[in-house]
């Protein structure tokens, strides 16, 4: 087995394990065994990085449905190396945090199973190598986001916020599926290593763009890109370790890998260009627009999240455009946009993970994150502030904090892309430098914010839920942690940049890699250039903005707050409630001889209807042996008690006329040596002559139903067709001319799976997955009735919701 | 009013016990005989209806103390692990595999990881036939 399908796996498997290990009270915290093997998994993942820094990939395939082309395949280059670290290496963090975050009251068994699976499945989203595979493994990173902002499902908000991220990344990963069978359907592979191999002959083919744009669709509402951000503040909702861990460093990246990892499919192309730089850049200004109005501390760090990953997203289109040029000078030089991409994405990380715990630990030390009610913190609580200021400075692009030196690269980036001759860039494309410049501005000022508006001026104790303290050690690690990590990296940062970056850039540039080394030289000075002017100008004009707000925040009055993306969300939702309702009412009758009309019906448009369609309906009964007494018999009696059963006056006699029916065709089995098919129909029909007894218990006296000759008459037209229907095929099946006849395959059973029993062999190893699916259906249902009878509405009264 | 049901009841204490032998020869019968893990679990929950029928449903419950809505998530679990544990062998998700063995007194016997993934639907069916009965039957 490959061990890179077991680091997915092994999440999975913990998660499995929790709730059994989890009891409440016990000594050792239940977060220990999640932390366990988040670190385990973080440090075998680093004996990668010398292997992979050579230029070397892992790869490694488990049959899942071979047939279809579905695999279980894992890859790992560097691009993937970089989340699984981050994915890995934060999980951790964030464990210990919440370890100390979280009090022992609530439910923790299920916190940390949910941050178990979407651990897992973020591992398998960025080791996945086969498209169906990364399409399961994101969509279930969204369910985990949905329990976990959910987790304190008592509040009306948290509901609010899980159900709005889930239906925004899940319609976006639903586009993102169709875009992938679409590059199935022109490549004929799931593997994204063989899809990169094939589609750059294949630009011009019909579904080359759409399948281009879907993606995108899934990349840019799991990223929070505009116009989809509007999930990312609701989901503040959840506990911060979650925000900290899903909302910033991980699950949003998860659109950006997507976009880094189909760059080599459709990058150099003229839309996939400007989709990706354009509405990044869009969104780089707007949530950073955004963020400086807000008062909450969490909506300010969510909006500055959608702003980042703005800003990240537009560097990886800008850096497509190297794959345009073939091998050159030129696309080394377009391609640094891309090295600045990935740079900036693991500096995010660890400073938006360091302010989002420091935001927690606030949050958890005095009751409130409104900075309107905060301020004077930063003598009470010293590491804290510490640690906001350095995370602050980094992300406003201050000096000496890495990210004053992702912020300078990307500047170069936006200015050095101006000379791009392609895609009109001569004409519109001045606007990238300065939408980059102005929103990283309020970039600057909403930074200070944090730091400033929190930690400093005066300490009002009156305003604050309890009196400020410095908090608990074991919370303070993490962020600690992360903020060293921010200083040092900006003293070390082509340790960073040749060991996990380069290789990244590589896997992204697959053929730019092969001729030329990618790797790029961070430095902090590199002369009074364009980019470190742009620096200077954001710091005046920041520190200005943000010493006097009053001058400019008129600007905010100008949009009009009834139009808003959350109104268009909040109308659709209601709309589309209001239209499912009228048409699930309109067929939905609650009576149960309607639904089993539709039920009838369609059967017989169906399957009469392929059959007269595929002329497979004719049938010969000479060839047919004869019918002895015995059989004769027993299909009177059959006929018998299926027509007494219209005529029975009480529901007993009915179920009892009933069960004749069944034990009287496992009589016919018996004498047509179905041996399994005779002892099957007995015990169901047993099992359930006793379940439908239970059941009519609760039904009502059996009365003659009066229904108008109309009525009557499509019923008996329904009937009669379903009986000819069953009939005719019953026949017909001999013919064999819808399908092929396929029981020779079966027979020599005993050699492909050991046993003489054919249709015991069929059922659990021929179609074994077949079996396996009916048995979690079979549980589902059973699941089903018990809750739908056990948990009846109304039992528990409603004081648990809306709170 | 109140049924006297002694002869059902004598009745039920002696067949109760052949249904489940039945029940475990069916099961392991399963692989080159009629038989198998759907049949087995049926006739086992066939004998556990047999029991709540006869007797009343406080009684069994004391008899036997267990939570059929835990047994059929085990089976259901057992039979996706299987799946699962092909990949340990690094084989496709749910190959099965088959072998025969010496085995002292019983002689040579085939074992084969089929009779895993088969218990799992017996409990599976076991446990959702008894919850849906029981719940719905409880349920006055």
């Amino acid at each position: 087995m490959g061990t890179l399908n077991f680091i997915v796996l092994i999440p999975f498997l913990a998660a499995i394990f929790i709730p059994l290990f989890y009891k409440k009270g016990s000594r050792l915290h239940i977060g220990l065994l999640p932390m366990i093997v988040a670190v385990s998994l973080f440090i075998y993942l680093l004996t990668y990085i010398p292997q992979i820094a050579n230029g070397k990939t892992f790869l490694h395939t488990i049959s899942w449905i071979p047939s279809y082309g579905i695999n279980f395949t894992t890859y790992l280059d560097g691009l993937s190396l970089i989340l699984a670290l981050l994915i890995t290496g934060i999980g951790t963090l964030v464990i210990l945090y919440s370890i100390y975050y979280l009090s022992e009251n609530e439910q923790l068994g299920h916190f940390y199973t949910y941050l178990m699976l979407f651990m897992g499945a973020m591992l398998g989203v960025v080791l996945s190598d086969n498209m169906m595979g990364l399409y399961v493994f994101w969509e279930l990173t969204s369910i985990s986001s949905f329990l976990l902002i959910a987790f304190w499902y008592q509040r009306k908000r948290s509901r609010e916020g899980a159900q709005k991220s889930l239906l925004i990344t899940v319609s976006g990963g639903f586009g993102m599926l169709v875009g992938f069978l679409m590059i199935y359907s022109m490549t004929g592979t799931m593997s994204v290593r063989e899809v990169i191999q094939i589609m750059p002959g294949m630009t011009d083919h019909g579904l080359f763009v759409p399948a281009m744009l879907l993606i995108l669709l899934g990349a840019f509402t799991k990223s929070a890109q505009f116009p989809f951000h509007i999930w990312l503040p609701d989901a503040m909702e959840a506990p911060t370790p979650v925000s900290a861990y899903l909302h910033s460093a991980t699950m949003v990246k998860a659109g950006i890998y997507l976009v880094a990892r189909f760059t080599p499919v459709f990058g150099g192309d003229g839309i996939w260009f400007w989709v990706v730089t354009g509405v990044g850049l869009f969104t780089l200004f707007w949530g950073s627009f955004q963020a400086v109005r807000q008062t909450d501390l969490k909506a300010l760090l969510a909006f500055s999240t959608v702003s980042q990953l703005g800003m990240i997203m537009s560097m990886f289109g800008m850096g497509s455009v190297a794959l345009n040029f073939g091998y050159s000078t030129e696309s080394v030089f377009y391609s640094q946009a891309t090295f600045a991409a990935l740079f900036h994405l693991v500096n995010h990380s660890t400073f938006k993970g360091a302010l989002f715990m420091v935001v927690g630990i606030v949050d958890h030390e005095v009751g409130t994150r409104d900075i309107r009610r905060l301020g004077g913190l930063a003598t009470i609580m010293p590491i804290t502030f510490t640690i906001s200021l350095i995370g602050s400075f980094s992300m406003a692009g201050l000096p000496p904090f890495n990210g004053f030196l992702s912020k300078e690269m990307f500047f170069q980036a936006a200015v050095d892309i101006t000379e791009l001759g392609l895609f009109h860039m001569d004409t519109i494309g001045n606007l990238i430098p300065i939408l980059a410049w102005v929103a990283s501005i309020f970039t600057f000022v909403y930074s200070m914010i944090i730091v400033f508006q929190t930690f400093l001026g005066p300490y009002r104790e009156e305003r604050l839920e309890r009196p400020a303290s410095e908090g608990p050690g074991g919370m303070l690690i993490s962020p600690v942690i992360l903020a060293a990590f921010v200083v040092l990296i900006f003293f070390m940062p082509n340790v960073l940049g040749n060991y996990i970056i380069r290789p990244a850039v590589e896997s992204v540039f697959p053929t730019l890699a092969a001729e030329v080394d990618l790797g790029v030289k961070i430095s902090a000075w590199h002369g009074l250039n364009t980019a470190l002017w742009m620096t200077i100008g954001v710091i005046v004009l920041g520190i200005l903005l943000y010493s006097f707000p009053k001058a400019w925040r008129w600007i905010y009055a100008i949009f009009p707050t009834g139009w808003s993306l959350n109104s268009l969300y909040n109308f659709t939702l209601e709309q589309g409630v209001k239209f499912s309702r009228t048409f699930t009412n309109g067929y939905m009758t609650g009576l149960l001889r309607h639904y089993m009309m539709y039920i009838y019906l369609f059967f017989i448009v169906l399957v009469a209807g392929a059959f007269i369609l595929t002329g497979s309906y004719d049938f010969t009964i000479s060839g047919n042996a004869e019918i002895s007494t015995f059989e004769w018999i027993i299909a009177m009696t059959l006929i018998i008690a299926a027509v007494s059963i219209l005529f029975a006056k009480s529901r007993l006699t009915a179920i009892l006329l009933n069960s004749v029916l069944g034990y009287g065709v496992a009589l016919f089995f018996v004498i047509f040596r179905a041996p399994d098919l005779a002892l099957t129909q007995m015990v169901i029909e047993t099992v359930t002559t006793v379940l439908f007894l239970v059941a009519y218990y609760f039904l009502p006296e059996w009365k003659r139903e009066k229904e108008t000759r109309r009525i009557n008459m499509s019923k008996l037209f329904v009937s009669i067709g379903v009986g000819a229907t069953f009939t005719v095929v019953a026949l017909a099946v001999q013919n064999n001319r819808l399908f092929e006849r396929i029981s020779t395959y079966f027979e020599n059973s005993y050699e492909l799976a050991g046993g003489r029993n054919i249709v015991n062999t069929i059922l659990s190893d021929f179609r074994g997955f077949d079996t396996m699916l009916e048995v979690v259906v079979l549980l589902i249902a059973g699941l089903g009735v018990y809750s739908i009878i056990k948990l009846k509405a109304g039992k528990r009264g409603d004081k648990l919701e809306n709170q | 009013m109140k049924i006297n049901n002694v002869i059902l009841r004598t009745v039920t204490k002696i067949s109760v016990f052949i249904i489940l032998t039945l029940a475990v020869y069916l099961f392991f019968a399963g692989h080159n005989s009629p038989g198998g893990g759907f049949i087995a679990g049926l006739v086992l929950a066939a004998a556990f209806v047999l029991l709540f029928l006869v007797y009343d449903m406080d009684t069994i419950r004391k008899g036997i103390p267990i939570d059929f809505k835990k047994i059929a998530a085990f089976g259901a679990f057992l039979a996706v692990g299987t799946g699962f544990g092909a990949f340990v062998f690094d084989v496709p998700f749910l190959t099965q595999s088959f072998d025969y063995f010496e085995v002292p007194f019983f002689g040579e016997v085939e074992l084969s990881t089929v009779t895993i993934f088969e218990a799992g639907v017996s409990f599976a069916v076991v446990g959702v036939v008894i919850t849906i009965i029981l719940s719905i039957s409880e349920d006055v």
